[in-house]
């Protein structure tokens, strides 16, 4: 069986059109699975609770599974009572990116999807939330193959497993907005500057080396994680999913690579041609259980270009 | 209010005991805790004197088992509950799902922590793991100002532990990643972040580089004072500017705001630091202590004395201090 596509959320703050742009191409690309919302900042409402559910109904109604996302790293009490309502839409599949959202959902009886940052390390934790109605799970990104293989050797029966395909990594979370201050603004007075940063703010070292990137609350790394060379592993191991996460262009033409991939395509002239799609170059170590900026490839290192 | 003290060797553990900790708390000398550094943590022979110096003195013990075990590991972090269990230790602070799920099971009685890599914020998030494993405390992230610290004590099933001082994390605990990115190794799968083994100190023409797994942290000018490259507290550049991009070298001191944090329901202030020295110990627990018993003696009129402050400051990273997530402008 073919591993299907999804489309993660959109990490980053994008103008309302861009926004609605892109889910009407998705409404027509090769993946099956759309995860919809905002998971970073709750101050980013461009798109409103009421506009992602006409997102949703209109690509429910082009095929797609859709998922409502949640707030990875919940503070405010608004934000808690505004992940009730997306856990009380009984319409849509949730994606719990927080415990709360896994407690909210289990304990109304319903099955629930948990996103990379949902610290899923070993079976024991898989089984625990399967018996709460666990329905697909993405493996944190931070792990490899090996882990990978054991956990899933002890899946649970019904559980799909997800990868985190291709992105730049969801690193870390903090109360801080590191947008804000690299201009030098508080927080509160974010004047929303992450609009002009669609693939986030780059951080380089004092070497010029392209490090990591701020996205308000996240990083998230500056190379972009990508697992093209590891498909027939993955397909192996059984893994249902792979995410592709947004990128402000060519994520169509990315899912395509992926779409082409999965069915078989030489993974040689796929790999070079995803390489020119990438903002800053690619990196692959994490599945391979070693730095996750590393790069391990026979079909990459030819044409990945010194940043 | 308990004041939480942290110990990484047996001489902290007095250091802690000796200078008025309430409870102390260690790991084992291995990955099954979030401070696995070298020449640090607990033998089982060490563990057993360092029980019985506390309990006998009438103290707690508390052992942190808080990293996330993979499926070839899990067996590890069985033995290290199971152990700690044996021991007779007053509560484990753990954060893996799996390995609550195994203690709650294996030791009924065993009271459990919540550890502050389990990454709750929420009451919501707290009853998970009251329902589910029966958690007695919950230890706080450092990303919550003192009203959202005051929404959750309101609300949550179980009393509240918060940091009152120490090294800062600025990234949610249990859920940053910044150092495996670099190294291959995080606080989640290794237990420790930008670890020694990965540093490298290099002398230039113009100073010093600090590096972690050849990633350059930060640059130290010639009489500038150089820093741990910790991920987050290095000089990068972003935009047109070189900054602390994340943090500076700086550490949590809460002794300001203690009024406060007991007049919202918070049950435990804990320390940071078991790689620290045993006079680190002895000397942040004994102005922790002071602060505490003046605070709960007299909350109006609390004030934290000059040389509680330089004391604090002296052993902090940077010699600098911050109230971090708990005052919003610093967010």
């Amino acid at each position: 069986m073919t591993m299907k596509l999804s489309i993660g959320p959109i990490t980053y703050f994008w103008e309302r059109e861009q926004v609605l742009n892109f889910y009407q191409q998705a409404a027509d690309c090769a993946a099956e699975i759309i995860y919809l919302g905002e998971v970073i900042c709750s101050k980013r409402r461009l798109i409103k609770p009421e506009d992602w559910l006409a997102i949703a109904n209109e690509l429910r109604q082009s095929g797609k599974q859709v998922v409502l996302s949640s707030l990875t790293l919940l503070e405010a009490a608004s934000e808690m009572s505004s992940l009730k309502k997306l856990c009380n839409n009984m319409d849509f599949l949730v994606e719990a990116n927080d415990i709360s959202a896994v407690q909210l959902l289990s304990t109304a009886g319903r099955s629930f999807i948990t996103g990379p940052s949902v610290n899923i390390y070993n079976s024991r934790s898989l089984q625990l939330l399967a018996n709460k109605g666990l329905k697909r799970w993405v493996l944190p990104v931070e792990l490899g193959l090996d882990t990978l293989r054991d956990l899933q050797a002890q899946r649970p029966e019904a559980v799909e497993t997800e990868v985190f395909a291709l992105g730049r990594l969801p690193l870390a979370y903090s109360a801080r907005c590191y947008t804000a201050r690299s201009h030098n603004l508080p927080k509160d007075d974010c004047r929303f500057k992450c609009l002009e940063d669609p693939d986030g703010r780059l951080l380089k070292t004092r070497e010029g080396q392209a490090f990591l990137v701020l996205n308000g609350i996240q990083t998230q790394s500056a190379l972009t994680h990508q697992v093209l060379d590891q498909l027939p592993d993955l397909e192996a191991l059984g893994v249902d999913v792979l995410r592709i996460s947004p990128q402000y262009l060519h994520t169509m033409e990315i899912i395509n690579i992926f779409d082409a991939a999965r069915k078989g395509a030489k993974l040689e002239p796929l790999n070079r041609e995803l390489l020119s799609y990438l903002p800053l170059g690619a990196c692959n170590g994490y599945l391979l259980e070693q730095a996750g900026m590393q790069l391990n490839s026979e079909t990459t290192h030819a044409t990945q270009q010194a940043f | 209010m308990e004041l939480v003290c942290p110990a990484g060797n047996l001489p902290s553990l007095k250091a802690a005991v000796d200078n008025g900790a309430d409870a102390v708390y260690v790991g084992f000398k291995d990955d099954t805790n979030a401070r696995h550094f070298a020449g640090l943590n607990f033998t089982e022979r060490t563990f057993e004197k360092a029980v019985s110096y506390a309990q006998d003195r009438g103290r707690k013990i508390y052992v942190a088992i808080n990293t996330f075990p993979q499926p070839k590991g899990f067996s590890r972090w069985q033995a290290a509950v199971d152990q700690a269990a044996g021991y007779g230790v007053n509560a484990l602070i753990l954060a893996d799902i799996g390995v609550l799920d195994y203690a709650s099971s294996q030791w009924p009685d065993l009271r459990l922590h919540l550890s502050v890599q389990a990454s709750v914020t929420s009451a919501e998030g707290i009853n998970f793991y009251h329902e589910n494993f029966g958690i007695q405390r919950v230890v706080l992230p450092r990303v919550l100002s003192v009203s959202q610290v005051a929404h959750v004590i309101t609300e949550s099933p179980v009393p509240v532990e918060v940091f009152g001082f120490g090294s800062l994390c600025v990234m949610v605990e249990g859920r940053c990643l910044l150092s495996s990115y670099a190294t291959g190794r995080s606080p989640n799968t290794y237990g420790a972040c930008s670890p020694a083994s990965h540093v490298r100190w290099e002398e230039t023409a113009g100073g010093t580089n600090t590096r972690l797994n050849g990633v350059l942290i930060d640059h130290y000018g010639e009489g500038e004072k150089g820093g741990y490259p910790t991920l987050c507290k290095g000089r990068f550049e972003v935009g047109e500017h070189t900054f602390y991009a994340l943090e500076e070298p700086t550490s949590l001191n809460t002794l300001s705001i203690l009024p406060e944090l007991r007049k919202i329901g918070v049950s435990a202030i804990k320390v940071e630091g078991r790689q620290r020295s045993p006079a680190y110990v002895a000397q942040v627990t004994a102005v922790m202590r002071a602060a505490i018993d003046q605070c709960l003696l007299n909350p109006a009129d609390y004030r934290p004395k000059d040389q509680w402050m330089r004391t604090l400051a002296d052993v902090s990273e940077g010699s600098q201090t911050t109230l971090g997530a708990y005052h919003r402008p610093w967010q």
